[in-house]
């Protein structure tokens, strides 16, 4: 399955590569995937093994972060190949172990019901025929990047792969909850998919955002994903989609839309998934009495793609640098790379912009370094002015990383 | 490294957010049937391997709590009851000194 890649400026040809031995890791992957392959990520502390897997329907291969229920990780070279993450390596994260293995698109309905005038039950075929989106967005766990918290955190111990871009397609959230008749009144929207807890009196997973929030013409419901309808371990065969804010929110096998007229309070809402309500949710680790509140926004990130930490890169020549970078709720303004640990900050070209919640890559070089050790170093700034910090924010659960993340490198 | 490329349509419309598709073409959604693959992984072999193997496994297979880092033994302890109080794990009380125990002994930070 070829997944559309966006013809960039910037994709990696002959005359790019510059890391050899990552460039060869990179075209062998899936060839010693196949032969139980192992990744390091690596985790300060540790563990840090993980194996590469190929067990998942429709997913290539994926670092294995848990079998059950399925947390799959992205391998970062793939976000060295394009912009848009291709279906078959998008990561996958699920709560409750119990997820349906079989759907069927004849008999599946979407109920909206609650605060409403008129309660919907929804075929597949009625959603088809409401008019068409699509939005390019970046899908990220809010936990992402968590393994480089410190001191260390329990939860899912990802590296930086818990993310994807991809093209959705599908409806206006609006326009359904328009054909039901929201109440006068009604104040936050609760959204469940097919997926239940092993155990019956567990909270099952549910998500609810605020009605103004719902009604924004932006959240939508999304029956394709890079042009395709979606993997079944991304939410098949719908999901919804909320741009600009953590995938926590972005409900999955999506099957019931209630309208509220009180709060949602249920565990996942409003006792999960909470960070300090403080600048970066950074606390100290140990500090109490924090307010806190529900996860909400993304924050800016940016990343180098085409070396790896501890590569060798040619003193006394010039290395093309590359990379990815999203703005969080907003678009990319600018990216600036470091060479130097910080020292000197240059502005990087950006490639081609295909939306402002989506990744955008970026460019830039280093002009004939010394030998020696040397610190690679990358920051976005968003369209509303925010960059990303120069030290790692820390809180108990592990949520929202976005410092500028640094790349140690040898030359010569 | 060749990639396919997207047709202009397609990218003109994903520029601003979200853009109706006009002359999108329809789109058909086929049923799906998959299997999921198991883990049959258990806890390495120790003091109160057989109490953790016999009350962590059931909602989530060993890597969510092997690929833990090293914590304080308060962390395990305050996850083992985040297990029981707010995902409901039917565990006996008798069983939790051994489980916290086990778990500060493999992944212990103290
Ligand atoms: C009744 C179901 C259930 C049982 C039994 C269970 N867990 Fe969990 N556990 C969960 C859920 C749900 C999560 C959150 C899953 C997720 O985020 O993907 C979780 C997450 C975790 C995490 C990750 C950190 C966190 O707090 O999210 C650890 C570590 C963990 N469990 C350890 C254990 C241990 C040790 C046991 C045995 C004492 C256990 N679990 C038994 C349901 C369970």
């Amino acid at each position: 399955m070829m997944q559309p890649a966006h013809p960039s400026r910037f994709l990696p040809t002959r005359r790019h590569v510059i890391a050899g031995a990552s460039a060869v890791a990179l075209a062998s992957l899936s060839r010693r995937a196949a032969a139980g392959m192992f990744v390091d990520l690596p985790l300060p502390g540790g563990p840090d093994s993980r194996q590469i897997t190929t067990a998942f329907p429709q997913k290539g291969a994926m670092i294995l972060q848990r079998t059950r229920p399925p947390l799959l990780e992205t391998p970062f070279e793939v976000f060295d190949q394009g912009v848009f993450t291709p279906n078959d390596r998008f990561f996958v994260r699920w709560h409750w172990a119990v997820i349906p293995t079989e759907i069927d698109v004849a008999s599946f309905r979407l109920a909206v019901r609650g605060y409403v005038n008129t309660p919907l039950s929804l075929s597949l075929d009625d959603i088809l025929k409401l008019p068409a989106v699509e939005l390019a967005a970046v899908n990220q766990c809010s936990g992402n990047s968590r393994g480089y918290f410190q001191p260390r955190v329990a939860g899912g111990e990802w590296s930086h792969g818990a993310m994807g871009n991809a093209r959705w397609r599908g409806v206006r959230l609006k326009d359904v909850l328009d054909r039901a008749g929201v109440k006068a009144g009604a104040v936050q929207v609760r959204f469940n998919g097919l997926d239940e807890p092993v155990v019956a009196e567990a909270p099952d997973f549910m998500k609810s955002l605020d009605i103004d929030h719902a009604r924004d013409g932006e959240v939508m419901l999304a029956y394709a994903m890079n042009g395709e309808q979606l993997p079944l371990l991304n939410g098949f065969p719908l999901r919804l989609i909320v741009p600009g804010w953590y995938s926590t929110y972005w409900v999955k096998m999506l099957n019931d839309i209630e309208v509220l007229s009180q709060p949602d309070t249920n565990y996942w809402t409003a006792t999960a998934y909470r960070i300090p309500d403080t600048p970066h949710a950074n606390v100290d680790p140990g500090q109490t009495g924090v307010r806190t509140v529900p996860i909400n926004r993304m924050v800016p990130r940016s990343f180098i793609t085409n070396v790896k930490p501890g590569a060798t890169l040619p003193a006394a020549a010039v290395t093309e640098v590359r990379g990815i970078a999203f703005g969080g709720d907003t678009g990319v303004a600018r990216v600036d790379f470091s060479p130097d640990g910080g020292a000197s900050w240059q502005q990087a070209e950006l490639g081609d912009d295909q939306g402002k919640y989506g990744f955008r890559q970026w460019l830039s070089r280093i002009a004939a370094p010394k030998k020696g050790d040397a610190v690679l170093m990358v920051r976005c700034t968003n369209r509303d002015g925010v960059a990303q910090p120069d030290t790692p924010n820390w809180n108990p659960n592990g949520f929202m990383r976005n410092v500028v993340e640094a790349t140690k490198v040898a030359i010569g | 490294m060749s990639r396919s490329i997207v047709p202009a349509g397609v990218v003109l419309v994903a520029l601003l957010s979200p853009l109706p598709l006009r002359a999108a073409p329809p789109f058909e959604l086929k049923s799906l049937q998959l299997d999921l693959p198991d883990s049959d992984r258990t806890f390495p072999d120790g003091p109160g391997a057989d109490v953790i193997n016999g009350n962590c496994l059931a909602c989530h297979s060993a890597g969510m709590v092997l690929n833990q880092p090293a914590l304080p033994k308060a962390a395990w302890s305050a996850e083992v009851d985040k297990m029981i109080h707010s995902y409901k794990a039917p565990i006996d009380a008798g069983d939790v000194p051994a489980i916290v125990d086990y778990l500060a002994r493999i992944k212990g930070a103290d």
